[in-house]
């Protein structure tokens, strides 16, 4: 017994001794590299002046003269609304198709079934090139559409009136709130895609709630809808919370193909500051600890949510 | 070694992207063998060990692309096989590397190429901060504007609140915040990874404008489908140097590509082109006969042939014949010589003599 809790311990030790000493080699190979290139590592560079603009802000006020430091942060704040409002859209919607799929009605299911598939199958990138196509083909500000009063849908993306109204000034909408056609795209092409996923996690776990249990549930005299709602969601959302919190992780992480349609999340505003500043390590750090950082916190929210369930399911 | 090479590679991996993958480090530098780029004189030995010229490009209309029958061509291209011409007598001893304007410099940096021929400009911060030396310049730019003819705007100071699309990892980003802030305008960027997604979106009219230099409009002019619909308007709002670029710390490979690509300006100057440098090796002008060879002690060094220069001009011609041919009025990009004009006539073309 205790020669086997030595022998892992040992085990453990060499493991652990190995990573140090990759750690090790890897740093000391990067810092001769540097050495020799006469190059330095440091985050110094973070508090100058950015000197580039950013198209959408995500409403926090940045001006060109701000600090990398802020540029990141804008960056930072876009890739968090994305994936926050991504992750809820996209497990509603997928709850929805979920459901559906299940639906008695055939063609309806036959319907929803090819909505998903077309949506699983799509590559994601294609899928955002061909939604920021579609919104560039808007109408241009001048004869923007107005659904409502107050309200443009143009090739410049939806201008909402928030504290003021939007009006046309030369190019552009000034005032009220404008979502970017980027923002848009990148929203959309990322909730279709993880819907899809979301909605065959939400069709698993409803099917893997033993069919027994709904019978039983009828027996009691419950409604079909009833059973379906007391009885077989609660089940299967046991099951499906960690599922999502998994899908939600490779959403936040997957947001950052904005690069391709120009939208400035994190890794845009990190790739333009590592080619203004030549810092490709530190910026390589700092995108690390962001995709890090937020799928951490993701991951905690939705396990403290199925702590929550589990709990109350006993 | 092998073994080494091959954890160095893992490293490279692992920091995907990051200039600190290299070809040789310290533990290398005793030997310095013939593979490694680093160091004095070790770039030219590699080149010729491996036979041919790498050569980091960047892909565009007029400066490289590659024709039908899959050889590339441009201006740029031009300049990479007069290297490969004024080392290995052999204008096909190139091998280029395409690469996208954030990719380059950690490429270069890595030792994947021997320089940059790719319309990278010269600044300070590039040479002072990033460690790079730069050839001499062989292109004279300026950042301007691509507009639609509908939006009728003709001077970029009516571009106030403009969405502007750009390219992501150039001083493009800089220059049109800076020219914004001198003129108390603002411009929304839409900044695109690839060239391709910025024209769509100019085309789509996402953009009310794109913002490039000035060699990067006509080029990205042909590849709209109305190409006449649109104006490139006549500021120039910063400086573009374009020039080669190298890494620290090889004298010798930078002299080298230094006189490679003064040679074709040199010719220029002299009268000779491709058709003409036959003669010219007969003439009997002192400077003619140093400059194509003909005199021991001028362009033999580095064991360089010494009829180097001649073999250039003859395979790829002088300075003026490159332009014409890739970017002049007769190409689809239709662009004036300006200042790349012969200091003689105007424009700021000169090379330091050969002698």
């Amino acid at each position: 017994m205790r020669a086997r809790w030595n022998a892992r311990v040992l085990g453990q030790a060499l493991a652990l001794g190995i990573v140090a000493a990759a750690l090790w080699w890897l740093g000391r190979n990067t810092r001769t590299n540097l050495e020799q290139r006469g190059l330095s590592l440091g985050f110094d560079f973070l508090a100058n002046p950015a000197n580039f603009d950013i198209g959408d802000t995500g409403g926090l006020p940045f001006r060109s003269e701000n600090s990398f430091a802020r540029a990141i942060l804008v960056g930072l704040v876009n890739t968090a609304r994305v994936a926050a409002a991504g992750c809820v859209l996209s497990i509603v919607v997928g709850f929805v198709l979920g459901v559906l799929r299940l639906s008695h009605n055939r063609a309806l299911r036959g319907v929803v079934r090819s909505a998903v598939e077309l949506m699983r199958n799509t590559p994601l990138l294609l899928l955002l090139l061909f939604l920021a196509a579609t919104l560039h083909a808007m109408p241009s500000p001048r004869n923007a559409l107005q659904p409502l009063p107050g309200v443009f849908l143009s090739d410049r993306g939806l201008a909402l009136p928030l504290f003021d109204r939007p009006h046309l000034v030369g190019f552009n909408f000034v005032g009220g709130m404008v979502l970017s056609p980027e923002f848009a795209a990148l929203l959309g092409a990322l909730v279709m895609h993880h819907a899809a996923h979301v909605s065959e996690i939400v069709r698993g776990a409803i099917l893997g709630v033993p069919r027994a249990q709904i019978d039983a549930a009828v027996a009691l005299g419950l409604s079909r809808g009833k059973a379906f709602r007391f009885v077989v969601i609660p089940q299967a959302l046991r099951a499906m919370v960690p599922l999502l919190a998994t899908a939600c992780v490779s959403l936040t992480k997957n947001s950052s193909l904005a690069v391709a349609i120009g939208f400035p999340d994190v890794v845009s505003v990190l790739n333009t500051t590592a080619n203004q500043t030549g810092h490709s390590i530190e910026t390589m750090l700092i995108m690390i600890g962001v995709y890090l950082t937020l799928s951490l916190v993701v991951a905690a929210f939705m396990n403290r949510y199925n702590a929550r369930l589990l709990r109350t399911g006993t | 070694m092998t073994a080494l090479r091959a954890h160095r590679l893992v490293a490279c991996l692992a920091l995907a992207g990051i200039a600190a993958c290299s070809g040789g480090e310290a533990g290398d530098a005793a030997g310095a063998p013939a593979g490694d780029a680093r160091g004095q004189g070790a770039t030219l030995r590699a080149v010729r060990a491996r036979g041919a010229v790498k050569c980091g490009i960047t892909q565009g209309a007029g400066f490289a692309t590659a024709d039908d029958s899959g050889r590339w061509r441009g201006f740029d291209v031009d300049f990479c096989r007069a290297l490969a011409v004024a080392i290995f007598d052999d204008s096909s001893k190139v091998q280029l590397v395409p690469y996208t304007q954030q990719q380059r410099f950690a490429g270069l940096q890595s030792g994947d190429v021997d320089l940059l021929v790719n319309g990278s400009s010269m600044t300070s911060s590039r040479a002072l901060e990033r460690s790079f030396h730069f050839g001499p310049v062989y292109f004279y730019d300026g950042q301007g504007f691509l507009a639609p003819k509908s939006s009728k705007v003709a001077r970029a100071a009516q571009l106030d609140g403009a969405t502007v699309c750009v390219q992501q990892g150039t001083t493009t980003e800089l220059n049109l915040a800076d020219f914004a802030r001198r003129n108390g305008i603002t411009f929304k960027p839409v900044v695109m990874e690839d060239l391709r997604g910025a024209v769509d979106a100019l085309a789509g009219g996402r953009c009310d404008a794109i913002s490039q230099d000035g060699a990067g409009l006509a080029t990205t002019r042909t590849m709209l489908r109305n190409p006449n619909e649109y104006v490139i308007l006549p500021d120039r709002i910063s400086k573009e140097p374009i020039a080669p670029v190298l890494r620290f710390g090889d004298d010798q490979w930078l002299e080298v590509v230094n006189w490679v690509f003064r040679a074709p300006v040199a010719a220029e100057e002299f009268g000779i082109s491709r058709a003409t440098v036959a003669s010219a090796a007969q003439s009997s002008d002192p400077s003619v006969r140093r400059f194509l060879g003909l005199e021991p002690g001028i362009t033999d060094g580095f064991g360089l042939n010494a009829r180097w220069t001649y073999n250039v001009i003859a395979a790829v011609g002088n300075y003026g014949e490159i332009f014409e041919r890739n970017l002049g009025p007769k190409t689809p990009l239709g662009m004036e010589r300006g200042l790349n004009k012969l200091w003689t006539e105007g424009g700021l073309m000169y090379s330091p003599p050969f002698r």
